[in-house]
């Protein structure tokens, strides 16, 4: 499975090339990989139906017990279907949708890598492993959503949903750790086969644990970050936004249900923050007149019925919740295509907009209703399926039931109104001029919408297929146990479906008088600012704020406060460390200097007092230069010619580097007062000294055996380099140096960026605000140029 | 080009052209000797971004930039990704990322040559060190136009 996750991302990096090569075909070239994968995951089908678990492991950083393990279970063979069948559609529609766009490879490229993230997170056996694909779900999707990055407001949604999931990422991470540690391993399967809800530390990790799941899945009150998210180009808002991304919060929930779920903190909290979420999403989707808001609202509402249905713990919510889950994907991934369909045929974005389109649009509209009235639950589409066994799970909830159901009972009745929006506003009634000719799209950008609804159909009529391949394993993963219950279409009349038609009725009832409907909760907006968008706004302001006054106060682009500011604090820190010292005792030792070595030191003092006594910069700067030669002489002397070689180096470039800028500078003068140079020489002797002090007590007090010998020992028979330093360097831990040549990489965009970008004398904190969004588009401009 | 650089030496520009090779190629033994001797790819790279520099002071910034025909910036884009995929070899044979991979390569007319992971990574180090001296460099004289 390793492979299979790394195929998608080896993909991502040809994306570009692909689509050079390709043209106005490329994303049909590329949809083969996700579609190849789709049948992999086919492949696995009768095996993890059966309820089987496969496990593979690949060895990452075993020292830590982090390792590229993969688990394939139901619930992960679901949503990995999901991933990459939906993900097949989408590429082929994007590259009708987005044709001719210039940045089309680029999109491919963070799609892919979108892609393989999720499937990564689905398939981890490994929360570490997990946790990384997790925030690579998340900047990619960043990428997505900021994909119009010339657009300010494209950015600034773009930049919003990266800071909410981001804190939750944080939370969640931290949530694991504790997670790792109580179960004693971080493994999945393992973990899986505990409860933990007596541990200590159950309830901080559940905290952080569903504060990264509900950020990332969009519950009440992070739910403002979604709808934003629509700034994306819509096969993004169709993939990710719906069928994908958004789900990965109810994956991980549904996944950890089995270790963590058995509380009344889990059930209580999941039930009340997705019930209100469920609310919240559907009441704010009526209000909404844009075709993709009311989309992205319904979805909010979906995924608080998802965690409602995983708070309520029964082995029929697992059911419901894997089946709900399903059903969603295939409708409203169907629905946001629809939607992307009005937008680039007709140039419809809006209901009010949009009315008698039937005859031009006739295939479309076909699709469109089908979807539509899975969405509503209609029978005999595969949502009434998952709408009867959501109203039944929660009847025979273990809490609640009452308030629940009448939550559910309200949730469906707008859900109604919305499918009959969707269903209804655009098609029929009297035709209204739209921007451009309406047209059906072609078969690109028309077979993924059918073939979901046609699965939507076929579901609904035949439920078993669903329930025996896919469900039935997915909720028993969910469930921890096995499921009795099965799937049907047909209850015979009783409870949930009298629900059903009073729900349907009722939304119907609303469909007519929706126009009465917003003007009466119009006074909804004046409140607005008191919503969580508005609080998230405000504290960003409050960061910036503080960072633009922490920033005028330390960094006010003098140089030299920098530096006596880093070194003030070090002499107090570490010198404060030191006097605290108990047994501070120092082994000196004069009796093996040797002549050359006392010789060098001597140059060294003369260097530096003359540096900082002369009087010019060309003279001071030949006279550090000195300094660092003489320096790299001592390294000779102690045997360490490599680094010395590079301190050599490292002295000529810094001087080239200096004489670039030299003549910049103004004429030599006294500036500061005598005052000031007093002070600056106590910092700079007594840091000296204390660093002096400092190495002598290391050197004196070492209570171990240093690690120096054992790479000395073992350079030849395991690194095979006689040179210690280098097989140090680029073997033993040449995840170090990997890591410090990204820091070189940074560092080279860092003064590009700087000299190319300045903002003039514009005030620092100005330059702030624009700085990100500047960066990146130069960054990328330039990518195109080249 | 600016006024520091307007005094061009014919001794120093001549003696480029036949130092410049020299040095580059210096840079690369530095490099490849590296695992046994003093050397290794941050010095090798110092030396070739140095010699480079030295191209650009003894003659002008155009000519030391066609030298490189590409941004320094893709070469420590380059870099980077030579330097991160040599990490991954090792997890294709069962063993923990990064792990060095040694194979033998039986010429016929230079005989047996080593190469490694460690090897490509050195090489990675390389590109980067010369890609963010020059990128550093360049940016400072474009800074003058």
């Amino acid at each position: 499975m390793l492979y299979v996750v790394l195929s998608l991302f080896v993909l991502a990096c040809f994306a570009p090339l692909v689509h050079r090569t390709f043209g106005r075909h490329s994303g049909n070239v590329l949809a083969v990989l996700p579609a190849v994968l789709f049948a992999y995951f086919i492949s696995y089908l009768p095996l993890v139906s059966q309820g089987e678990l496969i496990t593979q492991r690949w060895l990452w950083f075993p020292g830590m017990n982090i390792h590229l393990s993969f688990l394939l279970d139901g619930l992960s063979v679901l949503f990995a279907l999901l991933i990459t069948g939906i993900g097949t559609f989408i590429l082929l529609y994007a590259n009708r949708y987005l044709a001719g766009h210039r940045a089309l490879g680029r999109f491919f490229l963070f799609l892919l890598i979108f892609m393989g993230a999720m499937l990564g997170l689905v398939l981890s056996d490994n929360l570490i492993t997990l946790f990384v694909f997790w925030e690579l779900t998340t900047v990619s999707s960043f990428m997505l959503i900021g994909f119009n990055h010339e657009e300010a407001e494209s950015r600034q949604k773009a930049h919003q949903g990266l800071m909410v999931t981001v804190i939750g990422g944080l939370a969640l991470m931290t949530g694991f750790i504790m997670l790792g540690f109580a179960a004693g391993s971080y493994e999945l399967s393992d973990i899986l086969q505990q409860e933990l809800t007596e541990h200590a530390l159950y309830l901080p990790m559940l905290i952080l644990i569903l504060l990264g799941a509900f950020t990332k899945s969009a519950q009440t009150p992070f739910h403002f970050w979604l709808p934003n998210a629509m700034a994306a180009p819509t096969p993004v808002s169709a993939y990710l936004h719906s069928a994908t991304m958004v789900k990965a919060g109810i994956y991980l929930l549904a996944r950890l249900q089995p270790t963590l779920g058995d509380s009344a903190a889990w059930m209580l909290t999941l039930s009340a923050v997705g019930a209100v979420t469920m609310l919240t999403g559907i009441v704010l989707a009526s209000r909404a007149t844009g075709v993709k808001k009311v989309l992205a609202y319904s979805t909010v509402m979906a995924l608080g019925t998802l965690t409602m249905l995983l708070g309520l713990g029964t082995e029929k919510a697992a059911l419901a919740a894997v089946t709900f889950l399903l059903a969603h994907a295939l409708y409203k991934g169907a629905l946001f295509m629809i939607a992307g369909i009005l937008d680039h045929e007709a140039g419809v974005k809006d209901f009010l907009k949009a009315s008698g389109l039937r005859h031009k649009m006739p295939k479309t509209c076909a699709v469109a209703i089908i979807a539509a009235l899975s969405l509503a639950g209609v029978i005999p589409l595969f949502g009434f399926v998952a709408k009867e066994l959501l109203l039944e799970a929660v009847l025979n909830g273990s809490h609640w039931q009452i308030p629940l159901i009448i939550a559910t009972v309200i949730a469906n009745i707008f859900v109604v109104l919305v499918a009959a929006l969707l269903a209804i506003k655009p098609w029929f009634g009297a035709s209204l001029p739209t921007p451009k000719a309406a047209h059906d799209p072609g078969i690109a950008m028309l077979l993924g919408p059918t073939v979901l609804a046609t699965l939507s159909l076929l579901f609904g009529l035949f439920p078993f297929i669903a329930d025996k391949w896919l469900l039935q394993a997915a909720a028993k993963a969910v469930y921890g146990g096995d499921i009795t219950t099965y799937l049907a279409l047909w209850h015979g009349v009783n409870l949930p479906l009298l629900l059903s038609i009073t729900s349907l009725t009722f939304g119907l009832l609303l469909y007519s008088q929706w126009a009465r409907w917003r003007k009466l909760t119009q006074g909804l907006d004046r409140l607005s600012f008191l919503g969580p968008e508005a609080l998230y706004n405000k504290m960003m302001a409050g960061l910036v704020a503080f960072a633009a006054w922490q920033t005028n106060v330390l960094q006010n682009g003098y140089l030299r406060n920098y530096l006596l500011t880093t070194i003030a604090t070090m002499l107090l820190l570490v010198g404060w460390a030191m006097l605290r010292l108990d047994n501070f005792h120092l082994n000196l030792n004069f009796q093996d200097v040797k002549i050359q070595e006392a010789t060098v030191f001597l140059i060294l003092l003369v260097t530096i007092l003359s540096a900082v006594l002369v009087k010019s910069f060309l003279a001071a700067l030949a006279l550090l230069g000195a300094l660092g030669f003489g320096v790299a002489l001592i390294y000779v002397f102690f045997s360490a010619v490599d680094v010395g070689i590079t301190q050599v180096l490292v002295e000529t470039i810094t001087v080239l580097l200096l004489v670039l800028v030299l003549y910049r500078l103004p004429e030599f003068r006294k500036l500061s007062s005598n005052a000031n140079r007093a002070r600056d020489a106590i910092i700079a002797i007594s840091s000296g000294v204390m660093i002096t002090l400092l190495i002598l007590l290391v050197t004196s007090a070492r209570s171990m055996e240093g690690i120096a010998s054992y790479f000395i020992e073992k350079s030849v028979p395991e690194g095979f380099g006689r040179n210690v330093v280098n097989v140090i360097l680029v073997d033993f831990r040449a995840l170090d140096t990997l890591g410090e040549i990204f820091v070189l990489a940074l560092v080279a965009i860092g003064i590009y960026a700087m000299v190319h970008l300045r903002t003039g004398s514009k005030p620092v904190t100005n330059a702030d605000k624009r700085l990100t969004s500047e960066l990146k588009i130069a960054a990328t401009s330039k990518g195109d140029a080249q | 080009m600016s006024r520091q650089f307007n005094m061009r030496s014919l001794i120093l520009s001549t003696g480029t052209t036949i130092v410049l090779p020299l040095l580059l190629l210096f840079s690369l033994f530095l490099l490849l000797r590296g695992h046994n001797e003093p050397g290794g790819g941050f010095i090798g790279g110092l030396v070739a971004a140095a010699a480079i520099a030295l191209k650009l002071f003894a003659d002008d910034y155009p000519s030391a930039k066609s030298l490189l025909r590409v941004h320094p910036l893709q070469i420590v884009g380059v870099g980077l990704a030579i330097a991160a995929l040599s990490s991954l070899p090792s997890l294709f044979v069962g063993e923990n990322f990064f792990t060095a991979q040694w194979w033998t390569l039986y010429l016929p007319i230079f005989g047996p040559l080593k190469l490694s992971t460690p090897l490509f990574f050195d090489i990675g180090v390389y590109l980067c060190v010369i890609g963010t001296v020059l990128t550093a460099t360049f940016t400072l004289v474009e800074a003058e136009h």
